[in-house]
């Protein structure tokens, strides 16, 4: 487990920008929950075997007891980097990005399960989207009772969704709850 | 015609208005017995042919018509002592009687064949009483209306008595039919497929026997018997192994034992865990309920636990399972976190955390904070706890992958205020959800797992600190009901370690067996709590909380890792698997030199021989041998010689076998010596340490046999 250089860092930050805008560093510098320690630490990112873990310092300072094949996981983890470089933010990001994403894109309850099975979002399922989207932004897809389903791109702003096609795509899928039922081997 | 009603069960219905009239009334019994008298001779034949098979039948039917009738059935097939009481009330008609008893001895040969004439006439009068009210009162006897209708009252009254008395002894007469099958009634059945319907109906009469001996029991068939009987139809009713079935034999009494196994047959219910970090119970039951989900609060015990009776889809493919809003647990599994009580903040270690259920229902009770170590062995489930982990979004967890046993040198000893160990077991507590355990659990099964969960447990005891401001707690827990997974455990531990038992904080399930056979475990070992599917409607479950009372390991266990296993050895019953591999940990283990260096010092303690000088260098010189050579030496003692293989080897085995049996003192005494011992060895070790192996044995070997000769002559010295 090794903290990121500035390469890594730079692409992490870009994906959550995508989501967070300038909430970002409110990401990294709120004071920690975790950790037995009186005095809260902040959060910091952690590299483990090509994945990024979001965990507050207590919790890094004592995952370095643990040896480097033995261990799983630290914190939450928040994505990968691909086999040549690229950084992709999985699911288990979504509550963090729930809690700080700017834009958010609410499903109609009949259309949560395709969504959830992976497929992108069509104007028909859209029942709400945040006012000031634009295209190309991070979004947090939830269903009507406000609980988070997962999270993409936004492919239109919000006024080009008014004008669009049912069938135009609204929200390019990245990562749906679902996954934690479809897809086993994510986290290994 | 009323009277044909009295005789056949399923005309009865219409006697009943019949009877309640002449209860009701008072009919004079003179006038009212004459005119029955006369209907039953002339309907005698026509009935004679009905009645007698129809007896037999009447004792089984559910009567639900006034009393009168019942007494009359049964009266009929009854032994005399109630025919003689009733004719005895029946003092006051005499006339009658007299008239009737030559028609009674006719009539009652004809279709009442078993009964006497008493009941014959019981059964004369009350129809007699029944018609009566029927054909009116022509009575001129006013005065005795009242004593009348208070016969009538008490023999109604009698009658009622006699025909539960006959219900009773048509029971008994049923169970003392009940015999064991011979042995060629078995034969027979061995050849045919299993009669299902049959087995059970024996298994019950056989329980039935079995909880009422003295009275039930077949003369001069031991109990033994039944209970084998009882085994064998068990083993085909049910499909369990012999050894499975031996074990609750021998845990339960004969009426819950058959409880237990028809509650193992069932469906387990199903079970949510609401997770508090994400929604509350209340909010979940709302959002599940229009999706068809048919739930409850499971219990009062619980303030986040739903039962899910059925549903229209699974409970594990719905949107709030994928957002991480419940858990799908089993209820057992909500008690050993509870029981834990972690506080916020806290350094909590779960050692067996797959599938993750209790991790991250012990991260929402945190809130959170603190940390937890999530640790599970087997990698192929490890992606299972890390799923639900963030699933269920934990996340102050750090998880990794270790032997449990590992854990204290990894986390550091005394490090962690809490210690949850979900101990990997046989699962015989979790039968209904995998019948395979029935067939496939052996008595070596119990053991190995017995030994693993002692050295997991002790490992846990270890990481614990004592010191700890708010913990200091470890919980242990199985899915299991066996007693050698379960008290013998702990009673381990507690021997073990400076450790005691306190209370669960679990008001309900059973306490833990305090002696169980031969066994006898501490007696602390009340505060454990065993639950069952019969009782608690969850799987067999068992749950302990030990409070460290310090971090020194005492001396017992410390002193050194042979003696340890010699204590084992001593201590438990299944000594078998213990032995083996503790014998085996002892050759490779580390403290080797200090071991024989004690059992020299034993040695020399206990044979008082003139050998000491002798001894003493040998001794000195035996923590410098390679530990490897030195077993050697003492398995080989036939080929190398020397005083310790040849002369002493016998007495060395005696030595050995005391050593076993020591007492805590003696293993003191000899840990001091060990201790005392320890810097020599290191220091003359140093000085040897450039010298090869090879060239070190046959040094070694040389200086054996010079000894040994030199003995040998001061042998000879002293003889002469």
């Amino acid at each position: 487990m090794r903290p990121l250089d500035e390469k890594e860092t730079t692409q992490v930050f870009e994906k959550l920008f995508k989501f967070t805008g300038p909430n970002l560093k409110h990401l990294l510098e709120r004071p920690a929950v975790e950790g037995p320690d009186p005095e809260p630490g902040r959060y910091c990112l952690r590299l483990h075997r090509n994945r990024v873990y979001y965990a507050s310092e207590a919790l890094v300072r004592r995952a370095t007891a643990v040896a480097r094949p033995r261990l799983a996981a630290v914190g939450t983890p928040i994505g990968k980097f691909t086999h040549h470089g690229s950084f992709h933010l999985t699911v288990h990001a979504l509550d963090l990005l729930a809690a700080h994403a700017r834009r958010r894109v609410w499903l109609k309850p009949d259309t949560e399960r395709s969504f959830l099975f992976g497929n992108s979002v069509p104007k028909s399922s859209l029942a709400r989207i945040t006012e000031n989207t634009k295209a190309g932004d991070g979004v947090v897809v939830m269903s009507m009772a406000d609980v988070p389903l997962g999270f993409g791109i936004a492919a239109r702003s919000a006024q080009d969704c008014r004008k669009a096609d049912t069938n135009a795509v609204v929200v390019l899928h990245q990562a749906d709850a679902g996954e934690y039922l479809r897809k086993e081997e994510e986290l290994m | 015609m009323a009277k044909k009603g009295t005789k056949s069960k399923p005309q009865l219905p219409p006697l009943a208005p019949a009877g309640k009239k002449g209860s009701k009334a008072a009919p004079p019994p003179k006038a009212a017995k004459r005119v029955p008298k006369k209907q039953m001779l002339l309907e005698s034949s026509d009935d004679s042919d009905t009645e007698q098979p129809q007896q037999l039948q009447e004792e089984d039917s559910d009567i639900d018509v006034p009393s009168d009738s019942d007494a009359e059935e049964l009266s009929g097939s009854d032994a005399e002592a109630e025919g003689g009481s009733s004719s005895g009330e029946e003092v006051e008609e005499d006339e009658d009687e007299g008239d009737d008893e030559s028609d009674d001895d006719s009539l009652a040969d004809d279709f009442l064949a078993d009964s006497d004439e008493g009941s014959g006439n019981l059964l004369r009068s009350l129809v007699g009483f029944t018609e009566g009210g029927d054909s009116g009162l022509d009575s001129d006897d006013s005065d005795d209306l009242e004593a009348k209708s208070r016969a009538i009252d008490e023999r109604q009254q009698k009658a009622e008595d006699d025909a539960e008395e006959e219900l009773k002894t048509n029971i008994r007469s049923e169970s003392d039919e009940f015999k064991l099958p011979t042995a060629e009634e078995l034969e027979e059945e061995a050849h045919l497929p299993p009669n299902l319907p049959n087995l059970k109906r024996r298994i019950s009469e056989i329980v039935r026997v079995l909880s009422n001996f003295n009275k039930l029991r077949q003369k001069d068939v031991p109990r033994k018997d039944y209970v084998n009987q009882l085994k064998t139809d068990i083993m085909s009713y049910y499909g369990y192994n012999d050894f499975l079935i031996e074990t609750l034999i021998e845990m339960f009494p004969a009426v819950e034992l058959v409880e237990v196994l028809e509650a193992f047959e069932k469906r387990p219910p199903e079970c949510l865990r609401t997770n508090t970090l994400k929604t509350r119970r209340r909010d979940l039951a709302a959002a599940l309920i229009p999706r068809g989900f048919n739930l409850d609060p499971i219990g009062k015990w619980s303030k986040v636990g739903l039962v899910v009776y059925d549903s229209t889809i699974s409970a594990g493919a719905t949107t709030e399972y994928m957002a991480g809003h419940y858990m799908k647990q089993g209820a057992s599994s909500f008690l050993p976190v509870m029981a834990l009580a972690p506080q916020e903040k806290e350094r909590i270690v779960d050692m067996a955390a797959a599938p993750g259920g209790k991790t991250t229902y012990i991260g929402a009770l945190m809130k959170n904070t603190g940390i937890i170590y999530a640790n599970e062995f087997n990698e192929k489930r490890l992606h299972g706890l890390l799923g639900n982990i963030h699933r269920m979004g934990v996340t102050n967890t750090i998880v990794c992958n270790y032997d449990g046993k590992e854990l204290p040198k990894v986390l550091g000893m005394n490090s962690v205020d809490r210690v949850l160990l979900d101990a990997p077991c046989t699962g015989t507590g979790t039968i209904w959800k995998d019948p395979q355990i029935k067939t496939s659990k052996d008595i070596e099964d119990i053991r190995n797992c017995a030994f693993v969960q002692k050295q997991l447990l002790l490992a846990a005891i270890d990481l614990v600190d004592a010191n700890s401001k708010t913990g200091g707690y470890v919980v242990y827990s199985t899915c299991s009901i066996m007693i050698p997974e379960n008290e013998a455990v702990i009673d381990y531990a507690l021997k073990k370690r400076n450790v005691k038992l306190v209370p669960c904080g679990l008001d309900f399930g059973r306490p833990g067996f305090i002696r169980y056979r031969e066994h006898r475990f501490h007696t602390s070992l009340d505060k454990t709590r065993r639950f069952y599917p019969h009782v608690n409607n969850m799987d067999g479950f068992f749950v302990a909380k030990l409070k460290k009372l310090s971090n020194t390991i005492p001396v017992t266990s410390e002193s050194t890792k042979a003696s340890e296993g010699a204590a084992e050895m001593a201590d438990s019953s299944e000594d078998d698997e213990d032995k083996k591999t503790v014998n085996d940990e002892r050759e490779k283990g580390v403290p080797d030199k200090e071991e024989k260096a004690v059992q020299m010092k034993n040695r020399k303690e206990t044979k008082k021989t003139n050998k000491g000088a002798n001894i003493t260098k040998e001794s000195k010189h035996v923590p410098d041998r390679p530990a490897k050579h030195i077993k050697n030496h003492k398995k080989d003692a036939l080929e190398t010689d020397g005083p310790e293989s040849t002369e002493p080897y016998v007495d060395g085995k005696e030595v050995h076998r005391e050593e076993t049996k020591q007492t805590g003192q003696k293993k003191k005494s000899t840990s001091d010596r060990t201790k005392k011992f320890g810097p020599k060895s290191t220091l003359g070790l140093k000085e040897k340490k450039p010298v090869s192996d090879t060239k070190r044995k046959r040094k070694w070997q040389f200086k054996l046999r010079r000894d040994w000769e030199a003995e040998k002559k001061s042998d000879k010295r002293r003889k002469v």
